[in-house]
């Protein structure tokens, strides 16, 4: 492998503009990002968006899709990860797609991150109070009751259901099921 | 029966695509079309329907049609694996920009997804494929969905479009018109550069010492290839093609430099190294043009003008992007470009030329570069040529040496075998009455492809040219077996299934030719010329160790090219 002094001033500048590591060693820059998108709300629009991650090669982590404000469009959240080449191919391909109306990479925006959770354990009565004592501090909801069950619901930043989901770990488990991120800036558009 | 008088879905269809202006239909029937085709039969049309033996031949037609007219090429095919057939064709034109919209046959609304007779998700599986696919679920939005289909696949940078049609809907009726102007709300075109961007480009070529045009398909397809060529001359500018480039700059200019790339000529990709300023005009940084794209150009500073965002700094970071239609950007680049001259520069890529020529050997032995060679002295550069993929490509695109824009057609980007005779066949039809041969150069493993099609072409009395070097082997990957894999011919011998291809002519309805001797080539040609009412068929057999030089190995730096073995003390 080559030494970054044996680049040219054009390569050493392409490398970096591409986001790669100088040195074959180096760490690669990845990294996590969360984009919204705006698609019209018709039945093909959401498959041509996940279509493209794995025609492209693109990493998915969640997806989420709801009707957004007006109904006749869907808003979509997606957790993606990749260099800042790749990430820049990513929203650039994704603005190609005809359905799309309107791509944001809210990474490093400031925005709000909000994940749902439900999570069933079982249980008996006895170790009944020493869950809910744990629950309780994430703030989180019991949704059902059982003889035998507990099913709580959490919202929260995805560290936040992630600390949950660990605490729980220690009683018996059975499902979880959870949303994927939304995540919208904090600001109207016009405010920054 | 509210209103009897009102047209089905499949006469909108149909009068839709006589608003559209629609020339020819490349297509062929089957049960779930045949409402169309039946309407058809009736209303006459104002377009004319080529009946074509393979849907994949129709795709290929449509692009050669598309590509030799700039227009957009339509086919029209039944569901299930009259859709399948297409795929092909569609993934064809969906890498090399091509504009044609497929109208496909779908079972009825109701049985989709019920594994009905002839079922295909054809929207499902084009998705990857295509600029953008609809399938119509309503009589009432089919007639915009047509204007859609053909404005999507035209405008921007151009591709496939599949309009996906439920036999339920073609036989529904509602009021018929075409909308004057459509919406589409997630879809926009750029024009313009950044004036910004333009000036800075502008003041780049300028201080410049080594600069280098690079110059993709993108330019023909948006119509700048003759600003191009004055603001190389005014500013002196040597300018290099990719395959899809290939016309946009005449090659024989001493400014020209030819190919780039894999097969490109040597002094091309050495200027390529040693540039200190690589304007990419329309094209992509492909793999066969980089190779190994760290070592590529390691000097140049990069501008690229490119219509779609998602090509910029793909493959490349790019030190001055440019965002817009090519032709409005070198418009806007032409009034800025002062003129210039760089003597130094000119005399080293010309002294690069002079060691090593793109030639080859002359001992007595068929080789096909001569064939090609000939077919340019007697077509004077006129003529339009579609090759198909392989060595017959790359000494296509070698040796006819291009001087007009939309005069060479080949599939690049996917690299179809078998798509050089159908796509003939679609450019002859376009240029019907214009007098310009088209020529399409096969080798004997790819004209089996889609030699079905040979038959449509007589039947419509198209004075094709059809060469075939026949070297008994699929050549470029013997190519590649001789070099890198110590001549393990896996497979690729053909001769014995080869048919004899002047009698297979003659089964069509064309005239077959035979050659087998340099001293023969232009009696043949004499021959094949003389023929004005049919296609003709010129099989060369040519020697089977010819190889296509020079060479970037794939994944190769471009500076560690193989020139041609027969002359090694002549090249670097």
């Amino acid at each position: 492998m080559q030494e970054a002094s044996h680049f040219t001033p054009q390569q050493l500048f392409r490398k970096q503009a591409a986001g790669e590591s100088l040195h074959p060693d180096g760490e690669d820059a990845v990294h996590r990002h969360v984009l919204t998108v705006l698609v019209e709300n018709t039945i093909g629009a959401l498959n041509r968006v996940a279509n493209l991650f794995s025609q492209r090669g693109f990493n998915l982590e969640s997806v989420t899709v709801g009707e957004a404000r007006d109904p006749s469009q869907s808003r979509l959240t997606l957790v993606t990860t990749g260099n800042d080449r790749i990430i820049g191919q990513v929203l650039k391909q994704l603005h190609g797609l005809i359905d799309t109306l309107e791509v944001d990479d809210v990474t490093h925006e400031d925005h709000v991150e909000r994940e749902l959770c439900l999570v069933k354990i079982r249980c008996n009565s006895e170790e009944r109070a020493s869950i809910l004592a744990v629950v309780d501090i994430f703030r989180a909801n019991v949704v059902n009751i059982t003889p035998d069950s507990l099913t709580f619901e959490v919202t929260g930043p995805t560290a936040k259901v992630n600390a949950f989901i660990g605490l729980l770990k220690d009683y018996d488990l059975s499902e979880v099921a959870r949303s994927g991120r939304v995540a919208m800036r904090r600001r109207l558009a016009f405010e920054h | 029966m509210a209103a009897p008088t009102l047209p089905t879905g499949a006469e909108i269809l149909i009068r839709s695509m006589e608003a559209e202006g629609v020339e020819i239909v490349f297509g062929h029937p089957g049960g779930a079309v045949i409402a169309i085709y039946d309407e058809m039969h009736r209303i006459n049309p104002s377009f004319e329907h080529v009946l074509v033996r393979h849907e994949q031949g129709g795709t290929h037609a449509a692009e050669g049609y598309a590509k030799a007219t700039g227009k957009v090429g339509t086919v029209l095919v039944t569901s299930g694996p009259g859709a399948t057939n297409c795929v092909t064709g569609i993934a064809d034109a969906y890498m090399d920009s091509i504009p044609i919209v497929v109208f496909t046959g779908q079972v009825p609304t109701k049985m989709i997804g019920n594994d009905a007779f002839q079922e295909c998700d054809t929207i499902g599986v084009t998705r990857s494929i295509t600029k953008h696919s609809f399938l119509v679920r309503d009589v009432r939005d089919l007639a915009a969905t047509v204007k859609k289909a053909y404005y999507i696949a035209r405008t921007g940078r151009p591709g496939p479009v599949v309009v996906d049609l439920p036999k339920d809907i073609l036989a529904a009726r509602a009021p018929f018109r075409y909308p004057d102007s459509i919406t589409i709300p997630g879809y926009s075109t750029v024009g313009k550069g950044n004036s910004g961007q333009v000036k800075k480009a502008a003041e780049m070529i300028q201080q410049a010492e080594r600069p280098l045009f690079y110059v993709g398909g993108g330019t023909i397809i948006s119509g700048g290839a003759e600003k191009l060529t004055s603001i190389a001359r005014r500013a002196n500018i040597p300018v290099t093609t990719t395959l899809h480039g290939l016309g946009s700059f005449p090659e024989n200019d001493p400014l020209s430099v030819g190919m780039l790339g894999m097969h490109g000529t040597w002094y091309a990709n050495q200027a390529v190294q040693n540039t200190d300023l690589l304007i990419a005009v329309g094209a992509r940084f492909d793999d066969r043009v980089t190779g190994k794209i760290e070592a590529w150009a390691p000097h140049a500073k990069i501008i690229h003008i490119d219509i779609d965002p998602a090509c910029i700094s793909k493959n490349v970071p790019v030190d001055c992007p440019i965002l817009g239609d090519v032709s409005l950007v070198l418009d806007q680049l032409d009034s800025l470009v002062e003129e210039n001259d760089h003597p130094e520069w000119l005399a080293q890529i010309d002294a690069w030329r002079q060691e090593c020529p793109l030639d080859f050997e002359r001992d007595g032995a068929l080789r096909p570069q001569e064939i090609i060679r000939a077919i340019r002295d007697r077509t004077e550069g006129e003529a339009v040529v579609v090759t198909d993929v392989g060595q017959n490509q790359m000494w296509g695109a070698q040796f006819y040496s291009y001087v007009n824009p939309r005069s060479h057609i080949t599939s690049g980007g996917l690299g179809t075998m078998g798509f050089s005779l159908p796509a003939a066949m679609g450019a002859a039809f376009g240029l019907r009455g214009t007098g310009r041969d088209v020529v399409s150069i096969n080798g004997d493993g790819g004209v089996m492809m889609n030699i079905q099609e040979l038959g449509v072409a007589a039947a419509h009395g198209l004075p094709l040219k059809v060469v075939i070097l026949n070297n008994s082997f699929l050549g470029m990957v013997r190519q590649w077996q001789e070099l890198f894999h110590d001549e393990r011919y896996s497979h690729t011998h053909l001769e014995p299934t080869n048919p004899d291809f002047v009698a297979l002519a003659k089964a069509f309805g064309c005239e077959g030719l035979y050659c087998d001797d340099p001293e023969d080539i232009e009696k043949t040609l004499d021959a094949a010329w003389a023929v004005t009412d049919r296609p003709v068929v010129m099989e060369f057999k040519v020697i089977t160790e010819e190889k296509v030089f020079p060479m970037v190995p794939a994944g190769a730096a471009t500076d560690d090219m193989i020139t041609a073995v027969f002359s090694p003390e002549d090249c670097a």
